[in-house]
């Protein structure tokens, strides 16, 4: 089987009655390295959270489909299920349930029943992953992101990526709050599983990172919109002159004078 | 539904029923008089549970021997998964209904003066023992109307001593196992830890009724003496339809802890009182409570500290899971007594509503009668976090599958202190029955 298709067409996505996305389109197949940025406040997050169908946004337009079926007719987990994978910029604490629980949970809900991982290979595979991503090995039997470190919490979310070896994913700066040392770990985790079959979404802020990955496209997104597409030049230029020359070269002004013009 | 008030048993009957099991005169005196006592009494007074509808006087006390179990082996499947299939149970007690069905110790605890009994005997054979602790100093024969009915109507229940400087290292299990729906079960646990010793002690309660009516009325006295360790177990799972009173006490002296982790999944509706006293200078208890409510339930936990030492230390912890239309009360109070100086106590109740019609109130109380101490408090009802719910989904997760990893992560700080495995996992097991 080849890779995966994720096609977002103007998407609109309103959260408590504000429109935040105001027409996204993006394509992102199997084999595909992306990074967006943007920023702050542009709808990145609002754009990673519409596709994994968090509870909050309302779709209001425009449409999501993986491999040409209807994303937005699927539940949170049955997109996960479906190959959707999304590592959050603030992933939640849950007491009382270990990593290595919910992640073999997490991998035999992928399994038909009857098929689930056998314990030991479960277990050989996270010691493995583990080890790769430089976790200590006591991190499994910690409670999920309990407590847990800005950065541990991001080792943990691409060791989640590992074990789960979704189709797409999307990684909502997941460079943020590490330090040079985790950065590198992290980054050799996400090209680890650079392969035909993996498409990925990467939202960031800064080069750095896409120092490490290289992103085959880079968007910049605006004010709920991709305003810019290019190549890993692009992201290049951003870091090196902010945002200030795209909305020059675009006509685009801030959002209080627009409202002020009006 | 009004409830007939007038007790339905004599002196005639409990001085028969006393005569049969050949108990020494005192104990043929403190029945006698407890039920003098019951008319007059008041019933308990859980807070802001109505319980003037309940039952918990108008039941059948007569009841039958019932078989003794000669080997393990014959005991339906549904039991064998409270005991550890591979730990060989030596230290085991089990009661079917009312009768003491099958009894184990292992030798060198024997040889090392420990008991573990049932109640019956340990009132005949070690008379004085019992009659020193029997109701006096942990629940009073006089708290109320059903404390004076239980002392009146004992039944049941279990004797556990340890000698001075005695560890017992294995866990001592009773189960306490309601075959028969239709006789009350007044059941007794007396626990004695001299001074030095310590002990693990767990138990269960099992009936089946779902629909006939019945009444538990449970006293359990725990004493800790100079530098004794207990930790007590319970996972209570009485049927629908028993109506639960459950008064569980301790008493810890000079240097000592009594820990308990108590598993209240009855499905009928119940009062617990789980109190201890730290009487002397640097005692401790630990009180870990979890709940699942279902149905049509309503009931009423109260866990309280009470620290009269020094420098003791308490800490008290609730968990409650509440689905259908169920209503629960938890109570937890802290109390530093005048003179209590450099004592701590702290308390956390939490509360999971899984439906719009359940009830569960967290009503946490520090009463502080002494100004060098510390003390903390934290309560919360709550729904399931959506966004817990999201992020479990969002790795493939259903929803249900979901919602069960955070409900047992929720309760598993109480889960997590259950001493045997083998119960803890049919806690996890009752825990899952009740929320699905
Ligand atoms: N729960 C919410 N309630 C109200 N407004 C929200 C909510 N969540 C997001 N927003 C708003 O939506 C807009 C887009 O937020 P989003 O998180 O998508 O931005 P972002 O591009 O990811 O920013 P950052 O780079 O800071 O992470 C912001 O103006 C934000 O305030
Ligand atoms: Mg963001």
């Amino acid at each position: 089987m080849s890779g995966s298709v994720l096609e977002v067409k103007n998407l609109h996505v309103s959260i408590e009655d504000k429109e935040i996305l105001k027409g996204v389109d993006l394509t992102i197949k199997g084999g595909e390295f992306h990074a967006v940025m943007g920023p702050n406040g542009t709808g990145k997050s609002t754009l990673a959270s519409a596709i994994m169908g968090h509870p909050k946004y309302e779709i209001t337009e425009g449409s999501i489909t993986l491999d040409g079926e209807d994303v937005l007719e699927m539940e949170v987990d049955e997109r996960a299920r479906a190959g959707l994978f999304l590592a959050m910029q603030y992933p939640s604490e849950i007491s009382g349930v270990t990593t290595s629980d919910f992640l073999r949970s997490a991998i035999n809900a992928k399994r038909e029943e009857g098929d689930e991982i056998p314990l030991m290979k479960f277990i050989k595979k996270l010691d493995k992953d583990l080890d790769y991503l430089d976790i200590d090995q006591n991190m499994a039997t910690r409670y999920l992101n309990e407590g847990f470190s800005g950065g541990e919490k991001k080792r943990n979310e691409i060791l989640q990526l590992m074990q789960l070896e979704p189709n797409i994913a999307i990684l909502d700066e997941i460079d943020s709050g590490l330090d040079i040392d985790a950065l590198k770990v992290v980054s050799k985790g996400i090209n680890q599983m650079r392969s035909d079959n993996f498409g990925c979404l990467i939202i960031t802020h800064y080069q750095r990172l896409l120092n490490y990955i290289t992103p085959d496209f880079v968007h910049v997104m605006m004010q709920g919109r991709v305003v810019k597409s290019g190549g890993p030049e692009l992201a290049k230029r951003l870091e090196a002159e902010g945002y200030e020359w795209i909305k020059e070269e675009l006509g685009i002004e801030d959002e209080e004078t627009a409202e002020q013009n009006a | 539904m009004t409830v007939e008030t007038k007790l339905s048993f004599n002196q005639e009957y409990i001085q028969a029923f006393s005569k049969e099991r050949n108990e020494p005169g005192w104990m043929a005196t403190l029945r006698s008089k407890a039920l003098e006592m019951a008319d007059s009494l008041e019933m308990p007074k859980p807070d802001k549970t109505k319980i003037s509808n309940w039952n918990f006087t108008d039941f059948q006390h007569s009841y039958k021997e019932a078989a003794k179990i000669a080997s393990l082996d014959e005991l339906p499947e549904e039991l064998k998964e409270y005991f550890d299939e591979d730990a060989s149970m030596e230290n085991l007690y089990i009661q079917r209904n009312q009768t003491a069905a099958y009894n184990s110790l292992a030798q060198k605890l024997q040889d090392k003066g420990v008991i573990f009994t049932d109640i019956f005997t340990a009132v005949r054979e070690h008379s004085e023992l019992v009659e020193k602790y029997y109701m006096n100093d942990a629940v009073a024969v006089d708290q109320n109307r059903l404390t004076a009915l239980h002392a009146a109507l004992m039944n049941g229940g279990v004797f556990v001593y340890v000698p001075k400087n005695v560890q017992v290292e294995e866990p001592l299990q009773a189960i306490f196992w309601q075959e028969d729906n239709s006789s009350a079960l007044l059941n007794h646990v007396l626990v004695v830890a001299e001074e030095g010793s310590s002990l693990t002690y767990v138990e269960n309660y099992i009936s089946h009724n779902d629909t006939e009516e019945n009444v538990a009325n449970l006293v359990t006295e725990v004493f800790a003496h100079d530098n004794a360790q207990v930790a007590y177990g319970a996972v209570d799972n009485f049927a629908a339809g028993t109506t639960t009173y459950v008064n569980r006490r301790g008493v810890a002296k000079r240097d000592a802890r009594i820990d308990w982790a108590l598993g209240q999944m009855n499905d009928g509706n119940t009062v617990s009182e789980n109190i201890t006293y730290l009487m002397e200078d640097n005692s401790a208890s630990e009180a870990k409570a979890v709940s699942v409510g279902r149905g049509k339930q309503t009931q009423n936990f109260t866990s309280s500290i009470r620290q009269f030492g020094k420098e003791t230390d308490a800490y008290i912890l609730q968990r409650g899971v509440m689905k259908g239309s169920a209503s629960t009360i938890f109570n937890a109070i802290g109390k530093i007594e005048h003179g209590g100086t450099k004592s701590n106590s702290e308390q956390e109740s939490r509360v999971l509503m899984l439906s719009e019609k359940s009830r569960g109130d967290a009503n946490p109380i520090l009463l502080i009668d002494e100004d060098d101490v510390t003390a903390g408090h934290a309560a919360s009802v709550g729904r399931v976090d959506p966004l817990q719910m999201y992020y479990l989904m969002s790795r493939g997760l259903e929803r249900e599958e979901a919602e069960r990893l955070v409900i047992h992560g929720f309760l598993a700080p109480v889960v997590a202190q259950i001493p045997i495995e083998s119960v803890r996992k049919q806690l996890t097991q009752v825990i899952e029955r009740k929320v699905y």
